[in-house]
């Protein structure tokens, strides 16, 4: 059984999505709305990890380190400004959409296994994830003419 | 001069006690006798009272409140009763200025125009007109705000406009869209006349909607009066009348509100019925609540469990119920997730659309509706959905031009926002109207560099050398009340008619005509090559409304100049179907929700992000109400080692915003000539501090020195109004209240948190 190989990519996916709204939020703290909504969501993730621990108990695991490398990708160095804002969020919503997937294919675990205690956290969970995904995009797409068409 | 009474030291009058019908109460002041009157409402709050204008050799002398008008019935407070005495005040501005090394200079009209068409054009042709931005009032009028939308929307094209209403109404219009679909106020003041109980929360009523809170005086005067629960950190004037009054620590609204309604779902003092026909979320709301037991809400909010229960008591109880919030919910943390508890109790208990039942989510200036509706601000005209192509269809065809003319691509830019693309130089042209920033804006010093940014042209259009224009670039003196015609709405959807009375001083112009001069100088045109705005009169801009509001919540279609003069101001919706106006919307409990009609398709109450429209319309509520619940989360600067206090700001009842006007009223000026620092006597004595000593506030952005008011606030608190800034008193004398407060806002109504914020104290 491959479960627990998959709930440590996910734990570790969950790992780099929360240092990365972090990170965010400390690079762009001139912008009020970011810095605090980006703590927030990193809260999220990292409630998310701690919801995890019984799971990885359960179904033992050795680490993957795929995910590690895809943040090293994405976010190279600090970056500033209003475009440099737009592509940390564009990565952001990158690492997002890393994590929904790993909670769907857990969730299709959990239901062959009539784990209901797994199907709801991957419920709640996915539901979060949804909801950072939605703020990213709609502060991007907000972001995005001015940043493309009018900063110097 | 006579006047009915001295309203300095008889705020609200004397009592005329009532169940039902408001009786009548003339108030009169004038200095000398006027030669004719002039009909007008007040403008120096959000309740709009019919007034007439006393004018005598073309000077405003006196004013006195309309007998039949359904707002006031012939009553005023003390702004309306002095603070025309503003508009004869010898340091109006008469003259366009322009900065020329430095200094403001007198210029011509034609090369103030000429200045700023020229900047606009160059910017347009470099940037696109992205690098323009609005920031615009709660004060002018429909006939402007619509013709000022239009330009920025399809003439210019720029996203970037919004008013002062940010700061002020912003939370009110978002919590009303959230809830029914659309923004607009369910009751009206009448329902006050008979409602068995009402619900302030951080409203201070008695200081700020003086006339308005006469109305509650009179009824409790009077037999059968309701009762009032209040929440307010502060034992305010409208506090000392209440039968209950909660007091909660900074920041913790949404926890008492939930906690009483967790109370009211647990007494099982809810219309079942109703929730099932009518709304949709409840379920949430119960799992949400459910944790705010009384005895949690005591250990967060302070507010002892034994008066949660006596408060939640009379919410339950009674048959009626009217709301009311303001910006004590709308300033203060979660702000639109508060303020839509209110909307939840209401809906939950089933009192909406009936005779004593009313939520108002109030408005702080006389015209701040008229912006949400006239789409001067971060929404579009007629409460119409940026996101929903056949809005934008329709706009695009009254206007004659193409719909990507006008910037849907995003959310108009809150003014928050505006700011921050001029801090960071996207915007470089940013045009202030009938608003002081310099003052009312948190965190002063920053808001003062943005203004003196090099690469930013700073346009100011005011009737007075505010503390703002004193940073602009170019200055243009405007006509105000009394100089101009036109309209506008209050609070519970009453329209007045304001007749210009006198000529303005100088130069001075209406705003009204400065927007149709630059319209006529850029070119506007629409699709045909016709002008693209075809009024030249503050009527025929009424009419071009009537036509943008017709089919929409705030429908004004019925609504003519005619119609408005003689008798009272009538309430929006005025069409075929309500020729006299509406009382109640939502009298059939079908709410604006339905996608199509909706001027939202909803919020994360946490996150803020605006949903989907395929996801609205996967589950479109089709015309149920929307329950949405949301959990408590601590402010993000809270009292600590450095700096261990609350602090919050708010009003006093003799001034309004940053006095522009009320401080040059002889009268209000007196009574109350500078700020204060209120505290506790705990606080007081643990800091040696005695009454009318000067205290230094400080917090991480400034700080402040005023004198102690020690008594009427919970320990931990210190209270500063934010009225009193820099054009009468030493700009080195650092004294707004601003100075201290944070940028940061509301997630989703993008409102500044003016009501939290950690300081220091010791005597200076």
């Amino acid at each position: 059984m491959h479960l627990g190989n998959y709930l440590g990519l996910l734990d570790n996916s969950e790992k780099q999505i929360t240092k990365a709204f972090a990170q965010v939020s400390r690079h762009h703290k001139d912008e009020p709305d970011i810095e605090q909504m980006c703590q927030k969501l990193s809260a999220w993730s990292r409630e998310h990890r701690g919801k995890l621990v019984p799971y990885l108990q359960r179904y033992s695991t050795q680490q993957s380190t795929e995910p590690a490398r895809l943040k090293h990708e994405l976010f190279s160095a600090a970056r500033s400004g209003s475009l440099g804002l737009i592509r940390d969020l564009h990565d952001l919503w990158l690492l997002t959409q890393e994590v929904q997937l790993s909670w769907a294919v857990i969730q299709q675990a959990a239901l062959a296994l009539r784990d209901e205690e797994l199907k709801a956290t991957c419920a709640f969970c996915s539901a979060r994830t949804k909801r950072q995904t939605d703020w990213l995009l709609g502060r991007i797409k907000q972001a995005a003419p001015q940043a493309l068409v009018v900063a110097d | 001069m006579s006047e009915t009474r001295n309203a300095i030291q008889d705020i609200w009058g004397p009592r005329t006690p009532y169940h039902g019908t408001w009786p009548l109460r003339e108030n009169e002041r004038v200095t000398a006798t006027p030669d004719h009157w002039v009909q007008s409402a007040c403008v120096l709050c959000s309740n709009g009272c019919g007034l007439d204008i006393g004018v005598k050799d073309g000077r405003i002398v006196g004013v006195r409140g309309r007998a039949e008008d359904r707002i006031n019935h012939g009553r005023l407070g003390p702004k309306g009763l002095h603070g025309w005495e503003a508009n004869h005040s010898s340091d109006r501005l008469t003259k366009p200025l322009i900065r020329r090394n430095g200094q403001l200079e007198e210029v011509s009209w034609e090369e103030a125009m000429r200045l700023i068409v020229e900047r606009s054009q160059e910017l347009i042709r470099q940037h696109t007109a992205s690098a323009i931005g609005f920031y615009t009032s709660g004060q002018l009028f429909i006939e402007e705000y619509y013709t000022l939308g239009v330009l920025g929307k399809a003439g210019l094209g720029t996203p970037h406009m919004d008013g002062n209403t940010r700061l002020c109404t912003a939370t009110a219009g978002a919590a009303l869209k959230i809830s029914f679909g659309t923004d607009g106020q369910p009751g009206s003041y009448n329902d006050l006349n008979t409602t068995e109980a009402v619900l302030l929360v951080g409203h201070n009523m008695a200081s700020q909607q003086t006339v308005l809170w006469t109305r509650i005086l009179d009824r409790l005067a009077g037999p059968n009066p309701p009762q009032l629960v209040v929440i307010d950190p502060r034992r305010t004037y409208t506090a000392e009348k209440a039968t209950v009054h909660l007091a909660p620590r900074a920041g913790t609204n949404l926890a008492v509100l939930n906690g009483l309604i967790n109370l009211l779902i647990e007494a099982d003092q809810i219309d079942h019925e109703f929730i099932k026909a009518h709304t949709v979320g409840f379920a949430e709301l119960r799992q949400t609540v459910e944790k705010w037991t009384p005895e949690r809400v005591e250990h967060l909010t302070g507010v002892p469990a034994d008066k949660l229960l006596a408060a939640a008591r009379i919410l339950g109880n009674s048959k009626t119920l009217v709301s009311t919030a303001l910006q004590g919910v709308y300033q203060s943390m979660q702000a639109t997730a508060a303020a839509v508890q209110i909307n939840n109790i209401h809906l939950i208990r089933g009192l909406i659309g009936t005779p004593g039942n009313a939520i108002l989510q109030m408005n702080g200036q006389p015209t701040s509706q008229n912006t949400r509706e006239c789409g001067a601000d971060g929404d579009l005209p007629g409460f119409r959905n940026w996101d929903n192509p056949d809005h934008m269809e329709e706009l695009a065809r009254l206007w004659n031009v193409h719909p990507d003319k006008i910037p849907h691509w995003a959310p108009p830019t809150h003014a928050m926002q505006i700011w921050r693309y001029c801090e960071t130089g996207s915007i470089k042209l940013l045009w202030i109207q009938a608003t002081n920033p310099a003052v009312s804006m948190p965190e002063l010093a920053r808001i003062r560099r943005i203004l003196q940014q090099k690469d930013l042209l700073v346009v100011v259009q005011d009737a007075f050398l505010t503390e703002t224009a004193k940073l602009a670039d170019v200055v243009l003196p405007t006509a105000i009340w009394g100089e101009k015609t036109g309209t506008f709405t209050n609070t519970d959807r009453t329209v007045h008619i304001s007749y210009q009375a006198i000529n303005p001083p100088g130069e001075a112009r209406a705003d009204f005509d400065i927007f149709l001069d630059y319209a006529r100088r850029m070119d506007f045109r629409d699709k045909d090559g016709q002008p693209l705005i075809k009024w030249s009169t503050p009527e025929e801009a009424f009419e071009a409304w009537k036509a943008c509001s017709k089919g929409r919540p705030c429908d004004y279609s019925g609504l003519s100049y005619e119609k408005l003069t003689g008798g009272s101001g009538i309430q929006w919706p005025c069409n075929e179907q309500h020729p006299d106006g509406a009382e109640h919307l939502y009298t059939d409990h079908q709410f604006n929700t339905h996608a199509d009609y909706c001027e939202t398709y909803g919020y994360d109450l946490v996150t803020g992000a605006e949903k989907q429209p395929e996801e609205y319309k996967a589950n479109d509520p089709k015309g149920k109400a929307i329950i949405l619940a949301a959990d408590y989360e601590p402010p993000h600067e809270e009292p600590d080692a450095e700096y261990p206090l609350w602090f919050t700001t708010g009003r006093v009842v003799y001034h309004f915003h940053t006095r522009t006007k009320t401080g040059r009223a002889r009268a209000l000026q007196e009574a109350a000539p500078e700020g204060f620092v209120q505290l506790s006597a705990e606080d007081a004595a643990r800091h040696g501090i005695a009454d009318g000593d000067l205290v230094t506030v400080e917090s991480r952005r400034g700080k402040v020195t005023e004198p102690a008011r020690i008594g009427d606030i919970e320990p931990g608190l210190v209270f500063i109004p934010f009225h009193y800034g820099y054009w009468d008193h030493d700009e080195h004398d650092k004294r707004a209240a601003n100075e201290l407060t944070l940028t940061e806002w509301d997630p989703i109504s993008k409102q500044p948190h003016f009501k939290y914020a950690a300081v220091r104290i010791r005597k200076a």
